[in-house]
């Protein structure tokens, strides 16, 4: 079955699902509000002192928050539930299940699970960086086009970052804490990664790469990005997305189920 | 008393044992949990070295502001209001109700347990922070004595306040939205983001009257020596006050909580 079939069928089922707790859509719309009102705060806060942090604008900044709360969105609606889902499913052993269905596991482990409410967050991003590129005086056409690349890329080296560390459980059961730590460097990528010092810049450009994610984006709606940025943030992508099918394909050599 | 105090006793010591089985995992949590302040010590750090000082604040400052709270965060991790979420909808909270213990004293005393391990995984975490910021920090006797009591009791503060929250999942099934706003008022109001003195003199006013900055920004300011004897004192004292306010409430919202709470089955 085509990937895209399949996972558009699992959404279709979840949405479904999920409607019928509409109550959730409310307290995401709290949260998500919630986040906006404080990132704001943050920053208005941070431009009451100065006019530029480490070279950035405050409607640069905002584009920066957009694309974090947009990217997030992402993550934790359709990344975080099924990385979730396959941690519970190898410490439990029942992982089989998925292996023996006549499609790749992969794909099927990475569209089982949906938390449809945080898309939610996609729009709100959308809307904070449509804001900060109205206070920028627009994008040009060149800059939004390499945003739709950047952002892509962005989404997949998500995906692939956390299908990598969540693969792990494959070898060593335990690893909800590593991926709150992940959360927890997210949520630095909330800030243009130039803003810190070389050692923490360099764990979020070539160790987790959320550079990619989050700043990059950013910077070519904000016009910073040249030619050669853009290339290596596909290079990048494509490298880390074909590291994550070998993981994945080692990892699930080593599953052996429950009792096996 | 002796008896609660013999309970407390009891339960720290299991939580060091529980907590010290995952020391791996408790390392990881606290790197995770460490992230936050080292984002708001770059941002703050970059801003004052543009700006020169900030109402009071200059890069040396916010330095050792952030990387002592990371000691007061250690410290004033206390049960989260989520779990009260899973508690009742499990009906796990049926097998407390029954105790002659209160399960406050027992978490209450669990996590404080929980702590000695958190800063053992701690210390290695904050002399690498020391090592990549350099704070400068010279507290007087006074100011850690005063320090090690006022951990304690924001620690004491802070449990009691998301006990409180916590248990309105007695009466709303779906109280995230309330915890999140919860967590906003801290960040904005406890000096959990900014020390208050960034702030505009309106906010500090309001955190005047709630017990949030008495978690966060008095130990911090205790430690880096930003506060006078007789502020320290003063400090100490509205603690203890928000202590028997917020016990207070505990003891009034449990009680009726337990006469809402049907154990499903029963």
């Amino acid at each position: 079955m085509n990937p895209l079939r399949l996972a558009w069928v699992h959404f279709r089922v979840i949405a479904m699902y999920e409607l019928q707790y509409r109550i959730n859509f409310f307290v995401q719309l709290v949260q998500s509000a919630l986040s906006v009102a404080t990132g704001l705060i943050a920053i208005s806060l941070v431009f009451t002192y100065t006019t530029d942090l480490a070279g950035w604008t405050r409607p640069e900044l905002i584009i920066v928050m957009g694309v974090h709360i947009a990217i997030g969105g992402f993550a934790r609606a359709f990344v975080f539930p099924n990385m979730e889902q396959l941690m519970r499913d190898i410490a439990e052993g029942e992982f089989d299940f998925a292996l023996v269905k006549p499609v790749d596991s992969q794909v099927l482990a990475s569209v089982r699970r949906i938390w449809v409410w945080n898309t939610l967050d996609i729009l709100v991003g959308a809307i904070v960086i449509g804001w900060g590129v109205r206070d920028l005086g627009g994008a040009s056409l060149a800059g939004a086009g390499a945003f739709i690349v950047a952002v892509t890329c962005g989404a997949v080296v998500i995906y692939s970052l956390w299908t990598m560390i969540t693969t792990t459980a494959f070898k060593v059961v335990r690893i909800e804490e590593v991926t709150n730590l992940m959360g927890g460097i997210f949520d630095a990528a909330r800030w243009p990664v130039s803003v810190y010092p070389g050692w923490l810049r360099g764990t979020l450009t070539y160790v987790f790469p959320l550079a990619f994610a989050v700043t990059v984006p950013a910077e070519a709606l904000a016009g910073r990005l040249t030619g050669a940025g853009l290339l290596i943030a596909i290079l990048v992508t494509l490298l880390v997305f074909g590291l994550t099918r070998v993981v994945w394909n080692i990892g699930v050599k080593s599953y052996s189920g429950a009792s096996a | 008393m002796s008896r609660l105090l013999a309970v407390y006793r009891k339960e720290a010591a299991v939580g060091v044992q529980g907590q010290a089985q995952y020391r791996v995992a408790v390392f990881f949590s606290i790197l995770g949990f460490l992230i936050e302040p080292i984002v708001y010590l770059v941002v703050w750090r970059t801003v004052a070295e543009s700006a020169g000082d900030v109402n009071g604040y200059d890069v040396a400052a916010f330095t050792s502001y952030y990387i002592v709270w990371t000691l007061v965060r250690n410290m004033n991790l206390v049960q989260s209001a989520y779990s009260w979420d899973w508690w009742i909808q499990s009906g796990r909270i049926s097998e407390s109700i029954i105790r002659p213990v209160n399960l406050f004293h027992r978490r209450l005393g669990g996590m404080a347990g929980f702590k000695v391990i958190w800063i053992m995984a701690w210390l290695p975490i904050a002399a690498g922070l020391s090592i990549a910021f350099r704070p400068e920090l010279s507290p007087s006797g006074l100011e850690i004595v005063a320090f090690l009591v006022a951990i304690w009791l924001g620690y004491v503060i802070r449990f009691a306040t998301f006990w409180v929250i916590g248990m309105l999942s007695f009466w709303v099934t779906r109280a995230s939205a309330i915890f999140e706003t919860v967590m906003v008022g801290e960040l904005l109001l406890g000096g959990r983001l900014v020390p208050l003195a960034v702030m505009p003199a309106w906010v500090s006013s309001i955190a005047a009257w709630l017990p949030f900055k008495w978690t966060f920004q008095f130990p911090i300011e205790v430690l880096i020596g930003r506060l006078t004897p007789e502020e320290i004192y003063t400090g100490i004292a509205t603690q203890l006050v928000w202590i028997v306010v917020l016990g207070a409430l505990v003891a009034i919202v449990w009680k009726r909580a337990v006469v809402k709470y049907t154990a499903v089955g029963s």
